[in-house]
């Protein structure tokens, strides 16, 4: 049994339905001719009789009134003599496809020279936009509210400002709440009450629109109010503040992005170099081949599966060619550094010219994923998702390799050799395949900080050379032998290098950032996080 | 005349500054004395080619010096090289004149290019072959001693002054690149004329360029020579072998080693300073690491800490590079790769080594 407010409210709602029924049926008629008369009166009037007949037009509050003064603006709206009628036409040509302005009924192919063009001038454009937008002001949709209300910042209207002010009284969505808030207050910058003025000012301070600059900055400048300039310009100061801080934001976040490129470039090398002493100056060309495996796997897969595939595959590649260069020469040279360096440059050499041989000397593109690609906003900043994956992508391989050192019985085998080898093979470690596995580990992850490399610049046979060098200093301003340090060296190179780069330009930033590691390491020449005891002195 | 006994009992360096002297002659004479349809004629350009090896010999001695006897392996060497090569290149420009293509006597081609209204101060100077020739010695001699004073007084060693040297000269070549340096950026130094007044593209020039360079080999060679025969270079060797050792003998490591490194580096801009006007160009393509680090493998190919091999090696990898890039230019990474590879697996002591082994036997 259903309660009584309910019924109540079940009868009312039948009530009004039915009245509305009644109500459209011959209202909608009324209004059509109405708005046939006017549309027709458009034709003969002059400049400031058009301005009054769109008045009357935008208070019809018809549904095609907006269709046709839409087709006004944009000087589609004719006259039709033959069926002396107001007419939509579409398209370019001689002959052109015309629909009715009132009822939306299309009328077929009509020749041009039978048409005569309605006229508008520039004001009156924007005069029909104006109303265009207070219209969209009731629309159910929240989206072309939001437009009109967009519309209305863009061309500010004081005499629209009633309407605004009744749309925010019941206006529910928060943002175009805001939005509205922000017109009305524009539109008070043109009240000739100083006061109101002010006050319009104060509610725009802060706002980030690029649309509430140009009044404001023209308030501070001319208003003949002191009080209402002095409040302009506080407004713009808060205003500039606001696009620092959103600016170093974005600083931070390019800053982020390429330090976490830098990290992945150079965590497998903190494993090489900084676990085992190995210098691997074929580093980069492992990251090129983890490259070239991302752009072979797109060749086979559709693009936007292939980069889940790419990764484990690149892993692999990198890591059993990183396993057959330890077997094959690394193993011969430990405890000679020096000639190991000469030795892995020789085979990255070899790495290089033979991609060259195989994929040609040119670059490949390697194409980026539907969902890698857009915009996404994370408040007011506006960030590229690539790099955003990125970022998160870095993380996720930092924390995987962090757990495999700490948690599996490999990596306590390798941290174990790395300590002291002697002591290991003493409790039974076999030291030479952990050394294998350990290389194929740092190998792998170079392969697999190819595969983001892919995403970001081309893949070419000298995509390794141009990291190797970024990549030691990473790892030896963090201290040889830190992850940790690995991971606030890349972080913090990255940010000082974007930082630098809008005062000096790109280059002289890397240049800048070059020559402070290298004063860096004549202070520290352990890095930022040295090891400490025994082993640190290889 | 009695030669000094360090040299006396050095018989490959007797032998090479044999095969020296009977280049320096034999050359320009098989040149200018024999006629051109001769068999036996060497052309102009094959006189540049061995002049620039010459002087990659002369970088590879340096870069011997202090690899070789005091243990530094600095993959940053060319960037010496390049800088001497970037002074003297400066004053070829300067002796261009209004030759140019926009005929401004004042400024280099490329300042006009960039509309640049006057020389930059650290131009100044440059159009004495005198002050051009003291600044190939002192730019790399000062940027190798403020470089290594710092590095060596906080005992940066080993694959850490490595990379850091690498660090550098990748910087230099990332300055030089940039226009705004007024070095001729990305282009470099080049359209050079003439040298004291002496066309360079007359064969004469470059028979007298070559000798030079002969001449500043078999220099460089005896003042190495000389200098690890001394107290000092016993000294060298003892810091390679354990340097704290050296130390806490009472030697003052890191003077020695910023010392001969700057001498080192000196030796690099003297061979840059003849390599440029032989080759006729100088750009930032010079300070590459690549380059560094081939100058690294001519010593390691030819056998460390004997000198004569850094010369061998040198002109011997040169040599198959000159080959082997005209004939099969696919293959000429994979050689230099290979040879990486193969001689610090196989023969850590170098193609030297194999000779002495034999004299050794016989």
């Amino acid at each position: 049994m259903p309660s009584r407010p309910l019924i109540r409210a079940g009868f009312l709602t039948l009530a009004l339905a039915w009245l509305a029924l009644l109500a459209i049926g011959p209202a909608h008629a009324a209004d059509d001719a109405a708005a046939r008369t006017l549309l027709a009166q458009l034709r003969e009037a002059d400049f400031s009789g058009k301005t009054a007949l769109i008045e009357q037009l935008a208070a019809l509050d018809h549904p095609r009134i907006a269709t046709a003064l839409k087709a006004l603006a944009d000087s589609r709206l004719y006259y039709q003599e033959a069926g002396n009628r107001v007419v939509i036409g579409s398209g370019d040509g001689a002959d052109i496809a015309i629909e009715d302005a009132v009822s939306g009924a299309a009328l077929g192919q009509i020749s041009k020279r039978d048409l005569d063009r309605i006229t508008t001038n520039n004001r009156l454009r924007t005069l029909i936009e104006n109303r265009l937008a207070s219209l969209g002001l009731a629309s159910a949709d929240p989206e072309q509210r939001k437009a009109a209300v967009e519309a209305f910042l863009k061309n500010p209207d004081p005499t629209e400002s009633e309407r605004l002010r009744a749309r925010l009284s019941v206006e529910t969505d928060s943002e175009i709440k805001e939005l509205l808030a922000m017109s009305l207050a524009l539109a008070d910058l043109a009240s000739p009450d100083a006061a109101v003025r002010v006050q319009g000012a104060t509610t725009l301070g802060g706002q980030l629109r690029s649309e509430l600059r140009g009044p404001l900055t023209k308030m501070a400048a001319e208003d003949n109010d002191s009080t209402a300039r002095e409040a302009a310009r506080i407004a713009l100061a808060r205003t500039q503040f606001r696009l620092q801080l959103l600016g170093w934001a974005e600083t931070l976040f390019f800053g982020l992005s390429l330090g976490s490129v830098l990290i992945l470039a150079a965590i497998g090398l903190a494993v090489t170099f900084g676990v085992m002493g190995v210098i691997n100056m074929a580093h980069g060309e492992l990251m090129m081949l983890g490259a070239y495996t991302t752009w072979l796997t797109q060749q086979y897969l559709p693009v936007n599966w292939s980069l889940p595939v790419a990764v484990p595959l690149a892993f692999l590649v990198a890591a059993l060619v990183g396993i057959a260069i330890e077997r094959s020469v690394i193993r011969f040279l430990y405890g000679r550094p020096l000639e190991t360096l000469l030795a892995t440059f020789g085979v990255s050499l070899i790495l290089q010219q033979a991609v060259r041989s195989i994929f040609s000397p040119l670059n490949r593109s390697v194409a980026s994923p539907d969902w890698m690609s857009g915009v996404i906003a994370l408040g007011p900043l506006e960030v590229t998702l690539n790099r955003l994956i990125i970022i998160g992508f870095c993380i996720a391989v930092f924390a995987l390799l962090w757990l495999a050192l700490q948690r599996t019985r490999l990596g306590l085998e390798v941290r174990a050799v790395a300590q002291n080898r002697a002591m290991a093979r003493a409790m039974g470690v076999r030291s030479a395949r952990v050394d294998a596995l350990t290389f194929g580990l740092g190998s792998g992850i170079a392969g697999v900080a190819g595969v983001a490399l892919s995403q970001l610049t081309n893949v070419g046979p000298n995509l390794g050379q141009s990291y190797i060098v970024d990549s030691f200093m990473v790892v030896v301003f963090g201290g040889v032998g830190n992850l940790w340090g690995t991971m606030v060296a890349g972080l913090s190179l990255g940010i000082a290098n974007k930082l630098l780069e809008p005062w000096s330009g790109a280059v002289l930033a890397k240049i800048v950032v070059l020559v402070f590691l290298i004063l860096f390491i004549q202070k520290r020449p352990r890095g930022l996080f040295p090891q400490r005891g025994r082993a640190a002195e290889i | 005349m009695r030669l000094p006994a360090w040299l006396l009992s050095d018989r490959a360096g007797l032998a090479l500054l044999t095969a020296l002297t009977v280049l320096a002659i034999g050359v320009p004479a098989l040149n200018l004395l024999l006629p051109t349809d001769h068999p036996l004629h060497l052309s102009a350009y094959t006189i540049t080619l061995i002049g620039k090896y010459l002087c990659y010999a002369l970088l590879a001695v340096s870069v011997d010096l202090v690899w070789g006897y005091m243990g530094i392996l600095s993959l940053g060497h060319a960037a010496f090289f390049a800088l001497g090569g970037y002074c003297f290149g400066m004053y070829l420009m300067r002796q261009i004149g209004a030759r140019g293509v926009y005929g401004n006597s004042e400024l280099p081609d490329f300042m006009v290019f960039l509309n640049w209204s006057e020389l930059p101060w650290y131009w100044y100077g440059f159009d004495q072959f005198w002050f051009a020739a003291l600044m190939v010695l002192i730019v790399p001699g000062l940027l190798a001693f403020v470089f290594g004073w710092f590095a060596f007084r906080s005992r940066v060693s080993g694959v850490y002054l490595s990379i850091i040297t690498q660090a550098l000269t990748y910087a230099l070549m990332l300055a030089f690149f940039r226009n705004e340096m007024g070095f001729g950026g990305n282009n470099g130094l080049t359209d050079f004329k003439e040298v004291l007044g002496f066309s360079l593209h007359a064969d004469g020039t470059r028979i007298v360029l070559f000798a030079l360079s002969a001449l500043a080999l078999a220099g460089g060679y005896l003042a190495c020579r000389w200098l690890v025969s001394t107290r000092l270079g016993r000294v060298l060797v003892a810091i390679r072998d354990s340097e704290d050792r050296a130390r806490f003998l009472g030697y003052r490591v890191e003077r020695v080693k910023a010392l001969v490194f700057t001498f080192s580096a000196m030796l690099a801009g003297v061979a840059g300073a003849l390599y440029v006007p032989q080759v006729g160009i100088i750009n930032p393509g010079e300070f590459a690491p690549l380059n560094s680090i081939e100058a690294v493998i001519w010593v390691a190919v030819g056998g460390r800490g004997t000198l004569v091999g850094a010369v061998v090696g040198a002109v011997l990898v040169n040599y198959a590079k000159t080959w082997l890039t005209g004939a099969l230019p696919e293959v000429w990474l994979f050689a230099l790769g290979g040879l990486f590879v193969a001689v610090t697996l196989l023969l850590p002591r170098g193609l030297i080594a194999l000779w002495r082994r034999r004299e050794a036997t016989a």
